[in-house]
């Protein structure tokens, strides 16, 4: 799969899978088109080259009704939660079920308390989400994501902006998720920590493409300078030029506003 | 200068385009929803913004719209009464808002107070991926987000109208009966001899097609919010002056058809 901006191409013949149960972790410098695939894998993004495929299903050329069915089978985790700040917690949760399903008011009101025990915010349903610090909202977002027992649950950055503390809560959190459910799982995130806690597979991207996947061990053993310094947190290395580039914009951001104004 | 010109008018249709494939998914996705048996929009998001921007407006356009009758009244008085046709006032301020004012001024009112308060919204929820969230999940966000707002600034426009029309002619009423010495009964007379029924359709047209345009063109903004905070800020600055120069705009094109198709 390929996607291009213009001149610019974010992801460049990258190629995975992911099977039932299996948490693939992946990594990337900021910027890299992490994100990005985790918009193509939802069909918001259509990629320039290639295609994305559920249940062998492919995404691409399908209706917006057809797409919206395969997207019930997908949840989705958001770097900063993405709840719908009007909603209450209850309602935030019921949404899908109360637009997609014909359960009753009851049955669903069931599903939520279960789901939230399960994420350990039971009694949280009339709260509002400003009325959560991060790492609750992380966890009712998860809540929301695992309402369709979806086959595929994506997560955007899950420990970003979390204390170490909620952020072992919160990978704890997905292992039991995927343990439970048996969905299969695809976590992006730059925070090794966190990474080798939870993967089952990683896979590491770099100027778009995978330049390694495999199991996490392969990782801490891998002499390919790029994952060896990326895992280190080093800043020596082949890494280092695009490093040198922000360094410079970072000094010089008047510099760097003449040159958009230029553009 | 023909270049800028030349890019500038590209912008404009890509941005009407927009508007127009808006409208377009939207209608497509409230034609799902109706296909799998759903209601075209969601009830509870319905009522609370009719809430919003029926209710809520109805003490700012029933001010402006006394004033503004009042004031008018004061000054066609002052200027008519030299030659005794002061009578003339309740007819004239009649058309003026049944046909005209009441429309325009409403719509203003509403794009300043409830376009921008939908474009700061749906920008807010843009960029907190909030949006995104919910086509993630598989339901449309435009029937979600954009037809509840479409649908109860269509709904509330005509009686919004309403109300700008009466609060303007209590305005003049009072001039007429203070100032220029019309009682009661003759201003009523004068009213109902002035307004005909091609008029008082024309302004509900027209107050129905505004508040169209005032929610589509807010949420449009509020959905293509890019760059945070800022960016929520110069969408809204940017909804508030095309909604009201695209009303403007419109308003003077239905007056031409209205004259060129049905003279009186």
């Amino acid at each position: 799969m390929a996607l291009r901006f213009g001149e610019k191409t974010v992801l460049d013949g990258v190629n995975l899978e992911v099977w039932p149960g299996e948490r693939l972790v992946v990594m990337g410098q900021s910027g890299s088109g992490k994100s990005t695939l985790l918009r193509l894998i939802l069909g918001i993004l259509i990629p320039t080259a290639g295609e994305v495929r559920l249940s062998g299903r492919k995404l691409s050329g399908l209706s917006r009704r057809q797409l919206n069915e395969i997207r019930q089978r997908v949840g989705m985790v958001y770097q900063y939660s993405a709840l719908i700040s009007s909603l209450s917690v209850r309602d935030n949760l019921a949404l899908p079920l109360e637009e997609l399903t014909r359960k009753k008011r009851d049955e669903i009101d069931q599903l939520i308390g279960e789901k939230l025990e399960s994420v350990g915010m039971s009694g949280a349903e009339t709260k509002l989400p400003s009325e959560l610090s991060g790492g609750m909202r992380k966890r009712v977002s998860l809540a929301r994501a695992l309402m369709n027992e979806p086959e595929l649950v994506l997560y955007d950055e899950p420990s970003a902006g979390l204390d170490p503390v909620i952020s072992t809560v919160i990978d704890e959190l997905i292992i039991s998720t995927s343990e439970r459910t048996r969905a299969a799982s695809v976590i992006v995130t730059h925070e090794m920590e966190s990474a080798f806690r939870v993967a089952t597979r990683m896979a590491m991207l770099y100027q778009g493409k995978i330049i390694l996947d495999g199991k996490p061990e392969e990782f801490k053993e891998s002499k390919d300078p790029v994952v060896a310094q990326f895992i280190a947190g080093s800043t020596e290395g082949p890494i280092g030029e695009g490093i040198e580039d922000e360094r410079k914009a970072e000094d010089n951001p008047r510099g760097r506003r003449g040159r958009r104004r230029r553009e | 200068m023909l270049g800028a010109l030349g890019h500038k008018l590209r912008v404009f249709l890509a941005r009407v385009s927009s508007i127009v494939w808006l409208l377009g998914d939207m209608v497509a996705e409230v034609g799902d929803s109706l296909a799998r048996g759903r209601a075209p929009v969601r009830r509870a998001i319905f009522f609370q913004q009719t809430d919003r921007a029926g209710l809520g407006s109805v003490p700012l356009v029933a001010m402006v719209s006394f004033f503004l009758g009042l004031t008018m009244a004061l000054l066609t008085g002052y200027q008519l009464r030299p030659f005794g046709q002061e009578r003339l006032v309740p007819g004239l301020i009649t058309i003026a808002f049944w046909r005209e004012l009441g429309p325009l001024m409403t719509s203003v009112i509403i794009a300043a107070r409830i376009g921008a308060s939908y474009t700061a919204e749906l920008g807010t929820m843009t960029v907190a991926e909030e949006v995104e969230a919910i086509e993630a999940m598989g339901l449309g966000p435009l029937r979600f987000l954009v037809a509840p707002r479409l649908a109860a600034l269509v709904c509330l426009m005509p009686p919004l109208v309403v109300v700008s029309n009466v609060a303007a002619l209590i305005g003049t009423f009072l001039i007429c009966t203070f100032q220029l010495n019309i009682g009661w009964n003759y201003f009523i007379d004068l009213v109902y001899e002035s307004l005909i029924l091609k008029d008082v359709l024309l302004g509900i047209v027209k107050s129905v097609a505004f508040g169209g345009l005032v929610a589509v063109i807010a949420c449009f903004e509020g959905l293509t919010v890019k760059g945070g905070a800022a960016g929520v800020g110069s969408a809204t600055t940017r909804s508030v002056v095309t909604t009201i120069t695209t009303v403007i705009g419109v308003d003077t094109f239905l007056n031409m058809m209205q004259v060129g198709v049905l003279p009186d």
